[in-house]
């Protein structure tokens, strides 16, 4: 059974449609890249996925049982299991690093303040912020708050991990700093859905590519497949152009 | 003219009419805290509902939408009317005291609930998709990260409102209620010097209001920081 199966799924903002019949499958486990122009739909993906924008049609399931985003509570559930990166960090500007990482297991799933602390603590050691546990975000470099979002979203424990373009407000030294804080999230066997436009990462990390295009999936496969015997012709243009820089 | 002040001091400040002049300080008082405490609740209230994204709460964003826009353009002595002469053809015998408590609450939660809406709308949208993300509630939501970073929007203007509205509850005594501005008329017919009489109520309306502004820098100090070191 897929982790997440994604199937005929539609969505529009304000009546423009966006998602236009998406079907993706994704095991568990599984690394899968979202790559494609801007405005093919990936990040409104993530959105829909994480119940954020309500989808129009189609239906999402999630270890075989069918998600109604109509549902708050069903919707709530879903959010117990699913954590998101958002491409702007969107950190809570009122809070330290430490109280963007554990108000939600402290407040929302009213677990222990002092397990959550070591835990919140373990977790920016192991992204590199150790020495900023009481900075406020607009103290912080794009990069660092990228990590604290990183570490916000783990201290959930997610059996799936959304990341929305997390490099690409990024100057290039942080970029790799980002990136390998999923490196090392990816040697453990968590499911991720990732959007990026780092193409060598993709690469290197994701166990599928998927080339989205005006709200639909053009072609998925392997990386080496995607990249190097891409069988579309919306394909072939895409890789070409972004191997050509 | 010193000389009358002081001539008429002694009877002005007789025990009875500083029991008429506390009367209507209180009256002021009590229609201006009335006004501000339950106009902030209401005021919160219908601009969290205009906030709120559920189509089955159209209708609820419609009135809240409707109540705000309405009562923020009818000048407040004409809600006055309105508000006396709705109970009086509905046979409700009400004192004008309790009229012109429902007014000053109707007038004060449209403006209330417009300084929060600019405030709620402040934040950063994406405040609300983190916190939607992390399976905050409504109330959470507003509670952990929007609300500690509106009031530094909100208070200002929902202070300098107050003490506006404390002056504009003189605008009771149109209808007979007995405030400030009415207890100096009265004293001012009996024959006391207007220097004296509205000198003694504009002393009162200071000390109504200055604690207030105290009251609005200290609240600003302690939420409208961001640092909560």
């Amino acid at each position: 059974m897929r982790h997440v199966d994604i199937v005929d799924l539609v969505a529009s903002y304000d009546g423009t449609p966006v998602l236009d019949g998406i079907v993706l499958g994704i095991d568990r486990g599984q690394i899968v890249s979202l790559i494609g122009p801007s405005g093919s739909g990936k990040s409104t993906l993530l959105r829909v996925l994480m119940g954020l924008l309500p989808p129009k049609g189609g239906h999402i399931t999630v270890d075989g049982d069918q998600i109604d985003y109509g549902k708050r509570a069903q919707v709530r559930h879903l959010r117990d299991r699913f954590a998101i990166v958002f491409q702007q960090y969107n950190l809570f500007q009122n809070m330290t690093v430490l109280s963007n990482v554990t108000i939600a297991p402290v407040k929302i799933k009213k677990r222990d303040r002092r397990e959550v602390d070591r835990e919140a603590k373990d977790l920016l050691a192991k992204v590199g912020l150790a020495d900023k546990l009481n900075a406020y975000p607009d103290e912080l470099s794009g990069g660092q708050q990228q990590r604290v979002a990183i570490a916000r979203a783990l201290a959930l424990k997610p059996e799936v991990l959304l990341l929305d373009e997390i490099t690409s407000s990024l100057d290039p030294e942080l970029v790799k700093e980002v990136l390998d804080t999923i490196r090392l999230l990816a040697g453990e066997g968590m499911t991720m859905l990732i959007v990026s436009h780092e193409m060598g990462f993709v690469r290197e990390v994701s166990s599928k590519v998927v080339f989205m295009a005006d709200g639909r999936v053009v072609e998925e496969g392997a990386p080496t497949e995607i990249f190097d015997r891409p069988q579309q012709a919306r394909t072939q243009e895409f890789v070409e152009k972004i191997l050509r820089h | 003219m010193w000389q009358r002040l002081i001539e008429e001091a002694p009877a002005f400040f007789g025990y009875y009419n500083l029991i008429f002049l506390a009367e209507a300080a209180f009256a002021t008082f009590a229609l201006s805290a009335v006004g501000c405490i339950l106009g902030f609740a209401l005021g919160f209230l219908l601009a969290v509902t205009r906030r709120t994204l559920a189509w089955e709460l159209v209708p609820l964003r419609a009135v809240a939408f409707l109540f705000t826009e309405f009562f923020r353009r009818v000048p407040f002595l004409v809600t006055l009317m309105l508000v006396f002469f709705f109970f009086q053809t509905g046979g409700v015998d009400l004192s004008v005291f309790t009229v012109a408590l429902i007014s000053v609450v109707l007038i004060a939660t449209a403006f209330i609930a417009e300084i929060i809406r600019a405030g709620l709308e402040s934040v950063h949208h994406n405040q609300w998709d983190a916190a939607a993300a992390l399976n905050f509630s409504l109330w959470q939501t507003l509670w952990h990260v929007v609300m500690p970073q509106a009031w530094k929007i909100i208070l200002p203007p929902a202070f300098s409102f107050f003490i506006l509205f404390i002056k504009d509850t003189a605008l009771a005594s149109q209808i007979g209620v007995l405030e400030l501005t009415y207890a100096a008329k009265v004293l001012n017919n009996k024959g006391f010097s207007a220097a004296l009489v509205f000198g003694s109520v504009l002393i009162l309306y200071f000390a109504l209001s200055y604690p207030l502004t105290r009251l609005g820098v200290w609240m600003e100090a302690r939420l409208a920081t961001r640092r909560h070191r």
